[in-house]
């Protein structure tokens, strides 16, 4: 079910404006990826080239590769709807449909890839993916009721059971718990640690203490300055990345000197 | 917040901050008054309507046999097929605009390139601007010969549902009066569509391009939800507009006043409007008052339809995405 992901030679851009410059990685299959660097160095925006939702945004574009499962994501054969469906993602604010009950939530993207789903097999599924977001305890008396109605940090863990429920390769997490209190963002924290078993994790994160906690590899992103693209610095183990960065922009960084 | 202090400190100092911004309570007494005036004059045109009707409403059958357009009706049997007729024609013209207009705005909103978008904005807010006058010239004149073989066309191959049954040219019934008020209520609806679909949360959409979803889905599981109670506005602001239509009504229907779903023959149906509008001129006395408590029935009319639409949307409130 997971797979891993190799990035050559990224360019994003922005119409004429290069946003991030030349990365290359390769993201671990069952691990967690965590993406750090000051605000504007491109993380999020390289995060959101992984599942092609980049180019949602008018005059956006790439070049390079990522390849996942040996396709490459970019290639003009690829449909980016299928991408997604592949790729799931769980965004800073949590965003569950206020339309929606709870289980509806949970299903909505099943119900994209497969209308016709039988009431017994969602009801399983339903519940399967809440307990995998570690939910189905808090929510079980009232699956009917709006997903709106949940506390922040429930509402995000109903997103992330909303991204399982389709069985994706990999989770895309763009700073999950910038919104939530220390609490959730505990809770948050441990799914993403038993996430990991299953499903290969890319987050992104303005928490240092979090990439520590959470990540099993590091990615450091900076930027020269305003206007100037965003760059991979480095990336290692996350206990290399903490203890002793090869470059000294990334000591820098995690010892609080900038950003 | 100062939730340390005693509020004994407080409650003083704030109450004289009150007093003291004057722009503050210009601004309250302006918008407060603005909010009764609306309150008077509602009450005030109720209170016409019904104080003007009354003689009308107790007046003897003999009285009102001497109207001669009234046909030796009562006030009830005449206002009755008014008010179907009003009701036939407004929410036929519901049944074609609404679905275009949704389609058209979102369009403009979520398929268009942005340029086409902001031209075909100012084309539909055009149509607003066109006088009913002109739309009634333009139904009777042009379209009324264009929707001839059409309709006939519709008779002749769907005669046998009675609604179709039996047309006979010139196309001035109650589908094209309804044809020309649709054209008339689009661009309210549109326009309100429009601005609603635009609101929708970006993350709202975000999460279901990213759930991958296609363009048609992203607008099934966020738009539409969330913009559905805008519509349903936006529909009854059209609805009203098209109960309430005169002129146009008036230059292309042949009216009758019969309470029948003949879409295609001409002299079944008549607009409380349209009827007020033909008649008022060779009115006087208590003929006016007649008149009058027709109008009284198209005011409770366009009340009750709002309270409706008011119900509808706060019936899935909770889930509206207001919250």
């Amino acid at each position: 079910m997971s797979k891993r992901i190799d990035v050559d030679h990224l360019n994003v851009f922005y119409s004429d404006f290069l946003a991030v410059e030349d990365v290359s990685m390769t993201i671990e299959a069952k691990s967690v990826t965590a993406l750090i660097g000051p605000s504007g160095c491109g993380k999020s925006t390289f995060l959101r080239t992984l599942n092609r939702m980049h180019e949602v945004i008018p005059g956006a574009r790439v070049e390079g590769s990522v390849v996942v499962d040996g396709q490459n994501l970019y290639a003009s054969e690829v449909d980016p709807v299928e991408v997604r469906r592949q790729v799931g993602m769980v965004f800073q604010r949590p965003n569950p449909f206020p339309t929606m009950s709870i289980a509806e939530n949970v299903l909505a993207g099943v119900k994209l890839n497969n209308s016709r789903i039988s009431k017994s097999d969602a009801e399983e599924l339903v519940e399967g993916s809440l307990r995998g977001a570690n939910l189905w305890n808090e929510v079980k008396d009232r699956l009917d009721r709006p997903g709106s109605s949940l506390s922040g940090g429930q509402q995000q863990r109903l997103c992330i059971a909303r991204a399982i429920a389709v069985k994706p390769q990999v989770v895309l997490m763009d700073e999950p718990c910038s919104a939530l209190d220390p609490i959730s963002t505990l809770a948050i924290e441990d799914l993403i640690a038993e996430l990991k078993n299953d499903y290969t994790i890319v987050i992104v994160t303005h928490n240092m203490q979090q990439a520590a906690r959470v990540s099993d590899r590091t990615a450091f992103f900076n930027i020269a300055g305003t206007g100037q693209p965003g760059r991979l610095i480095e990336m290692d183990d996350t206990a290399t990345m903490f203890s002793s960065p090869s470059e000294k922009a990334t000591e820098d960084y995690i010892s609080g000197r900038f950003g | 917040m100062a939730v340390s202090s005693p509020t004994t400190d407080l409650a003083p100092a704030r109450a004289a901050r009150h007093r003291g911004r004057l722009p503050d309570r210009v601004f309250h007494g302006l918008s407060a008054g603005a909010g009764w005036l609306i309150l008077v004059v509602l009450a005030a045109v109720a209170i016409f309507l019904f104080l003007r009707a009354w003689p009308a409403l107790s007046a003897s059958a003999e009285d009102l046999d001497a109207i001669s357009w009234m046909n030796g009706a009562s006030i009830a049997t005449y206002v009755g097929p008014l008010i179907f007729g009003t009701l036939l024609s407004a929410i036929l013209a519901l049944v074609i605009a609404v679905p275009l207009s949704l389609g058209i705005a979102l369009f403009i909103s979520h398929y268009a390139p942005r340029k086409l978008a902001q031209g075909l904005g100012y084309v539909i807010d055009l149509l607003a601007a066109i006088p009913s006058v002109v739309y009634g010239l333009w139904g009777a004149l042009w379209l009324a010969p264009v929707l001839d073989p059409v309709f006939g066309w519709l008779s002749g191959t769907l005669g046998f549902i009675p609604l179709f049954e039996g047309y006979t040219a010139p196309a001035r019934n109650v589908m094209a009066a309804s044809v020309v008020l649709a054209v008339m209520i689009l661009p309210i609806i549109s326009a309100v569509a429009r601005e609603v679909f635009l609101q929708t949360p970006r993350l709202h959409e975000e999460a279901a391009l990213a759930l991958g979803a296609t363009r048609w889905e992203v607008v099934r599981m966020a738009v539409l939800p969330f913009g559905r109670s805008g519509l349903i506005s936006a529909s009854m602001l059209g609805l009203g507009r098209a109960l309430g239509e005169t002129m146009a009504v008036l230059m292309i229907l042949s009216p009758g006043y019969a309470v029948s779903f003949f879409l295609l023959q001409p002299g079944q149906h008549q607009s409380i409007a349209a009827n007020i509008a033909a008649k008022f001129p060779e009115s006087s006395g208590l003929s006016v008052s007649v008149l009058i408590a027709t109008g009284l029935a198209l005011f409770v009319i366009t009340l009750l339809v709002n309270l409706a639409a008011r119900a509808i949307i706060a019936r899935r409130a909770e889930f509206s995405g207001a919250n």
